[in-house]
């Protein structure tokens, strides 16, 4: 189901003398299926935005609609929501507390009221779908490393079956190799499950090798939205917003200015690639 | 001699059960040896596990070998009486700002390593003065910390370091969790005191693009080092480095890409500089 915000706005202590705008404005259209990278400096709203959209903060003004129904409405099941848009949070291995991997993915299906045979069934598949078998499902969650601690967590909120799934930061303190399994994974998991996802990320390199859109976000407003391409092609403004584009932008932006007829809007080291071969007519 | 060296170097996490008995033996560091110069940058790169916090954590003391030995200047770390002196000759910097800052004004909170070191009054303020300056945050000095940006808290966690006046600064993992301006701003800070304060920079990190500027760079993998040199011999080593989950530049990954179809780019490249004079140099 599509998310829809219409002209939200969320203060933080209102009325007070702590008021402080985090969104303002916020007008956005998230459709079935899209994979959206959601980028902006620390402090520019990105968290506020994505606790919105399973209704774990309520706009201070302006509405959210999940498909055709008014979250704020009255007779609305926001408990409902909370199962659809699936939550992943920073470090989500903190969250971690079952004895071992499979009860914890459990948890969420469980609580949802489940018969036990169907809690099984959506752990197993969580746990296939995150790259971890049988073998890990007896473990202890801090006998494993940071990667495969995280993919637990992601297991949990997947065995929820989101339609929506929101990731704060999922490669955060993860190594290369652990970056790349992890987007990989969800890549994968946005294709075959037909998923939205949302990705917050501060990597512009990730951002640009994955997804289909972004919208950048600054001091509480949408700043930018489109497709990659068009996106850093602003890159001189995304970086007086305290963002960048992806080293290869830089590249191709220096090299066209040497006079070389390269596309200057590349994005990836696939798309780099490609042109500047064309260039030296390879 | 160097400011820190690890003669066969070993630290073992035992896990024992309710008996105590030992259940499990996980060796972190395996016969490490390593030299690091006063005055130098080394990063330390290495998958998630391979033992680079372990053996930064050596580097002040926070952890002691199980075996071989660790000395920072003259002192091994073994031994008790030199702690203090340990400690304050190499300082340390984790990766989250929120679990280092203890006072709710920036200079306070400078000024809190010095104060218990004993230094007198007029004189911590000498301290936090400078470094508050080498950092670039005097402007922020009455501020509450929860009023700055990560990179912000960052360089009040290393201003906090500086006014110890350590000789060595060990970073672990610094930017993890710092938006792209606030990775820009640690790493310039650190590069500034390394050149023009001389003090001697460890920076364990996972970002490539962070380890360019280091004199060095040293490769763990499973404990031990596998891979030490110059940026440029390290990362010319695309596919190794993979293999040790690690990543290359993004620019040593592209020339590695172009030389693949056959354009005669050199193995060395890393910068975007690099690139663009390579690449004209063909045409």
């Amino acid at each position: 189901m599509s998310i829809t915000l219409k002209n939200v706005s969320y203060c933080y202590n209102q009325g007070t003398a702590m008021e402080a705008h985090a969104l303002k404005n916020v007008n956005l259209e998230i459709p079935d299926g899209q994979f959206i990278g959601l980028i902006g400096h620390t402090g520019s709203g990105k968290s506020t935005l994505i606790q919105h959209l399973n209704g774990l903060i309520r706009a201070t003004s302006g509405e959210i609609w999940y498909g055709d129904q008014n979250i704020y409405a009255e007779d609305f099941r926001m408990k409902e929501l909370r199962s659809r848009v699936g939550l992943v949070f920073q470090y989500p291995e903190h969250q971690l507390f079952e004895v071992d991997v499979f009860t914890d993915v459990c948890f969420g299906p469980k609580n949802l009221g489940l018969d036990p045979e169907e809690v099984k069934r959506r752990a197993e598949e969580s746990l296939r779908l995150v790259g971890l078998h049988e073998s890990y499902y007896e473990k202890s969650p801090f006998e494993l490393s940071g990667g495969e601690k995280r993919r637990v967590a992601i297991a949990g909120v997947l065995a929820m079956q989101p339609e929506v799934l929101i990731l704060d930061e999922p490669t955060a303190g993860l190594d290369p190799k652990g970056r790349d399994d992890i987007l990989d994974q969800v890549a994968y998991l946005q294709k075959e499950r037909q998923i939205t996802v949302v990705l917050v990320s501060h990597s512009m390199e990730d951002v640009a090798k994955y997804v289909d859109r972004i919208i950048v976000m600054n001091h509480g407003e949408a700043a930018f939205d489109g497709t990659v391409r068009e996106v850093f092609s602003h890159y001189k403004e995304l970086e007086a917003i305290g963002l960048a584009a992806p080293q290869v932008t830089y590249l191709m932006h220096a090299l066209k200015e040497k006079g070389f007829a390269v596309d200057e809007n590349a994005t990836t080291i696939e798309e780099a690639k490609a042109s500047i071969l064309t260039v030296f007519g390879k | 001699m160097g400011i820190i060296r690890t003669a066969k170097l070993v630290y073992e996490y035992i896990q024992r059960d309710e008996e105590n008995k030992v259940t499990e033996v996980n060796r972190a560091v395996d016969a490490v040896d390593v030299n690091i110069e006063a005055g130098e940058f080394v990063a330390i790169l290495g998958h998630n596990g391979s033992g680079k916090s372990t053996l930064a954590k050596h580097m002040n003391a926070l952890l002691l070998p199980t075996e071989g030995t660790i000395w920072v200047e003259e002192d091994d770390t073994k031994n008790e009486s030199a702690l203090w002196k340990i400690r304050q000759t190499a300082g340390m910097v984790f990766q989250n700002p929120d679990n280092q800052i203890v006072a709710s004004i920036v200079e306070e909170d400078v000024g809190f390593g010095p104060e218990n070191m004993g230094v007198e009054t007029r004189k911590i303020w000498e301290r936090v003065d400078e470094s508050l300056k080498a950092v670039g945050m005097t402007a922020y000095r009455s501020f509450s910390p929860n009023r700055l940006s990560g990179g912000q808290k960052q360089r009040v966690a290393i201003a906090g370091v500086m006014a110890m006046r350590p000789k060595c600064i060990v970073l672990d993992e610094p930017t993890a969790m710092l938006d792209p301006n606030g990775r820009k701003e640690v790493i310039r800070t650190v590069r500034e005191l390394n050149e023009k304060e001389n003090i001697t920079v460890i920076l364990i990190t996972h970002y490539m693009e962070e380890a360019i500027s280091a004199d060095r760079i040293i490769v763990m993998d499973d404990g031990k080092v596998v891979m030490e040199g110059k940026p440029k011999e390290v990362f010319s080593q695309v596919d190794r480095l993979k293999e040790y989950r690690l990543d290359v530049p993004q620019m040593t990954e592209l020339a590695f890409e172009l030389r693949k179809e056959g354009l005669a780019l050199p193995e060395d490249i890393l910068t975007i500089e690099e690139m663009v004079e390579a690449l004209c140099r063909l045409r």
